[in-house]
């Protein structure tokens, strides 16, 4: 569903981009193209003087939808948030559109940007105890995102961060908020960040590897509580990582990234029940599991071989094709593009039957 | 089968900060009386929390830390017995993966000379350079790699230099520290398929340390279970996973995300 409009819409939109050139007619599009959806980005480009690291990346995420975005180190995924967020590194830039709450955020100015993040749009950190400013106490830095966006006194704000502290299951909510970082274990700093990041109800919640840094015991326990948070609020998630099982469990739809584009996109049961591009299914396929290891202690694990290429230098045509075993000459020369209906690939030999 | 490398009744206290001026210095036991053993040609798995003690384990295992109760034997001897020649034999023998090869090899290092390390430091006489082009064949690089720098390699080829460093004093045991952990996805399994063909082909043990019951399923045939110091659990891995014994066990097992739960849509529950 999710993906099947972001073709079209993709389409819409680079004739939109070709034509308009003033921020006026950009925000009419805006306002009415993308009214149901918490976020549709457009032909997002990203990049800095020397590299293009986000090569023109498109969908949409429904209000209240979940999208998995997966991809390696280097695919381009965190660029894709950061823009969203307008929290590029210096000497990046975006270009395209990303329709957020009747706005083109790539054109919003860093005040308009600062306004938004935390009320319409937030973000959860891989590592919250880089996040989280290691001077103040916790239930003050809640507090304050909370005064920030609504105006509540510091009395009712704090309030309402000892409720969210208790939503998030961490234990004594009323003292917990005296604590600093340090005196926090990882599960509990990371339910932080995510209490920070809902706590004035956002359509739009981008979630960075929010647990890869947590135990495994841990990882459950927090996804459990994002995944209720989430859903009681009706807010979008966008959730990025590298682990497919994480996907599979919180999220409806996924895209899957590779050097800078998205080269698979749809329903998260289409797309890794039925995998059509050759990268997404070698990922699934060199998970370890139990059902493929413990039955032959010789058997080995698929693996997709060679490696990630740099983004300075990246392989003509289909970027995955040096490590593709139905490459091709066409896949060496041409990019394929997104077709497909349930799911879309960008592939000139899509796995199938 | 005896053991290669072992350790018997192993326990390992850290003094901790005073809580008041005057006040004893409380002490936490991170290893309670551990007994553990990985046999010549075997691999072993070590899974457990964080904080339950593996990395201390390792310490003890490479020698890093002297133990304080217990013995740790290489070859059904002492280490610690005070037979410099043995304690020299058991450093060259018993060699380490960490998890995270960018801050395990020099960033100002040269890969050749990174490679050559070891021998320098542990003195090992012979044709160092024979050596390296032999080890670095051995994980699956070209030559080419010996001039380059870490900064000019993926985490995947990292770590196979990480891993041929390993190799480099031709040790009979191998820890590997979580060894894939922080590495893509894709290349999770091409690491994996190497370890496990270099334990093979060179009859090398493995002692595989990690948080994931899946991964140490894949490349080990016997796993033990740590838990706040003790060692709580030991099977092989598909019992480990069916039947769990232990509370801490179940804990692990349950923790375990699979593409196919998630899809099923009981993943969370």
């Amino acid at each position: 569903m999710t993906g099947a409009g972001t073709t079209k819409q993709a389409t819409a939109g680079q004739a939109t981009i070709g034509q308009a050139t003033t921020g006026q007619t950009t925000k009419e599009q805006a306002t009415t193209g993308a009214r149901a959806d918490a976020v549709a980005v457009r032909d997002l480009v990203v990049g800095s003087a020397s590299l293009t690291a986000v090569r023109g990346v498109s969908f949409a995420i429904p209000a209240g939808g979940r999208m998995g975005l997966v991809g390696e180190s280097g695919s381009g995924k965190t660029l894709t948030a950061l823009a969203l967020m307008g929290l590029l590194p210096m000497g990046w830039a975006a270009q395209g559109q990303v329709l957020h709450d009747g706005a083109n955020l790539t054109r919003q100015s860093d005040r308009q940007l600062a306004q938004r993040r935390g009320r319409t749009i937030s973000m959860v950190f891989q590592d919250p105890l880089s996040a989280l400013d290691p001077v103040r106490r916790v239930g003050q830095q809640v507090a304050s995102v909370i005064r920030r966006h609504t105006g509540a006194d510091r009395a009712e704000a704090l309030r309402q961060t000892v409720d969210l502290f208790a939503q998030m299951n961490l234990p004594r909510p009323d003292q917990m908020v005296r604590a600093y970082p340090h005196e926090l274990s990882g599960g509990q700093r990371q339910r932080i960040m995510i209490a920070m990041a809902l706590a004035c109800y956002p359509q739009l919640i981008i979630a960075d590897e929010p647990t890869t840094a947590l135990d495994v015991t841990v990882q459950k326990q927090v996804l459990r509580i994002l995944d209720a948070a989430v859903r009681d609020r009706g807010s979008a998630l966008l959730m990025i990582t590298h682990n497919l099982p994480i996907i599979a469990a919180i999220c409806d739809s996924v895209a899957v990234m590779y050097a800078g584009r998205i080269v698979e996109i749809g329903p998260v049961q289409q797309v890794f029940r039925h995998p059509r591009h050759h990268y997404t299914r070698g990922l699934l396929t060199s998970q370890p599991t139990m059902d493929n290891i413990a039955l032959d202690g010789s058997s080995r694990l698929p693996s997709i071989p060679g490696m990630v290429p740099p983004l300075h230098d990246l392989p003509g045509g289909c970027a995955f094709h040096p490590r593709c075993a139905a490459a091709t000459d066409t896949c060496r020369t041409t990019m394929p593009e997104l077709s497909g209906s349930v799911s879309q690939a960008a592939c000139w030999h899509p796995v199938g039957p | 089968m005896t053991a290669v490398l072992e350790m018997r009744g192993v326990t390992q206290t850290y003094g901790l900060q005073r809580r008041t001026v005057l006040g004893p210095k409380p002490r936490l036991t991170v290893l309670d009386a551990v007994d553990f053993a990985v046999a010549a040609g075997q691999a072993v798995g070590l899974v457990g929390e964080s904080g339950a003690g593996k990395t201390t384990m390792t310490r003890i295992l490479t020698g890093l830390e002297r133990p304080q109760q217990g013995r740790v034997l290489f070859e059904g001897r002492d280490v610690w017995d005070g037979d410099t020649a043995h304690r020299a034999a058991f450093r060259r023998a018993v060699q380490i993966v960490m998890q995270n090869p960018r801050s395990s090899l020099d960033p100002r290092m040269r890969v050749g000379v990174s490679l050559l390390e070891p021998l320098r430091s542990l003195r090992i006489a012979g044709d160092h350079v024979a050596r390296v082009h032999q080890v670095i064949d051995q994980v699956g690089l070209t030559q080419a790699a010996l001039d380059r720098f870490p900064h000019e390699f993926s985490g995947g080829q990292l770590q196979r230099i990480a891993i041929a460093r390993a190799l480099m004093p031709g040790p009979r045991v191998l820890i590997a520290d979580e060894p894939v952990s922080a590495l893509d996805v894709s290349i999770q399994a091409q690491v994996l398929n190497l370890l496990r063909d270099l334990i093979a082909e060179l009859g090398l043990s493995l002692v595989l340390i990690a948080h994931d019951l899946s991964v140490v399923a894949y490349s080990t045939a016997h796993v033990s279970v740590i838990s706040a110091g003790r060692i709580v659990e030991r099977g092989a891995p598909l019992d480990l996973f069916t039947r769990p014994q232990t509370p801490e066990t179940r804990a692990l097992v349950a923790a375990i995300l699979t593409v196919e739960g998630g899809l099923s849509g009981n993943a969370l529950d």
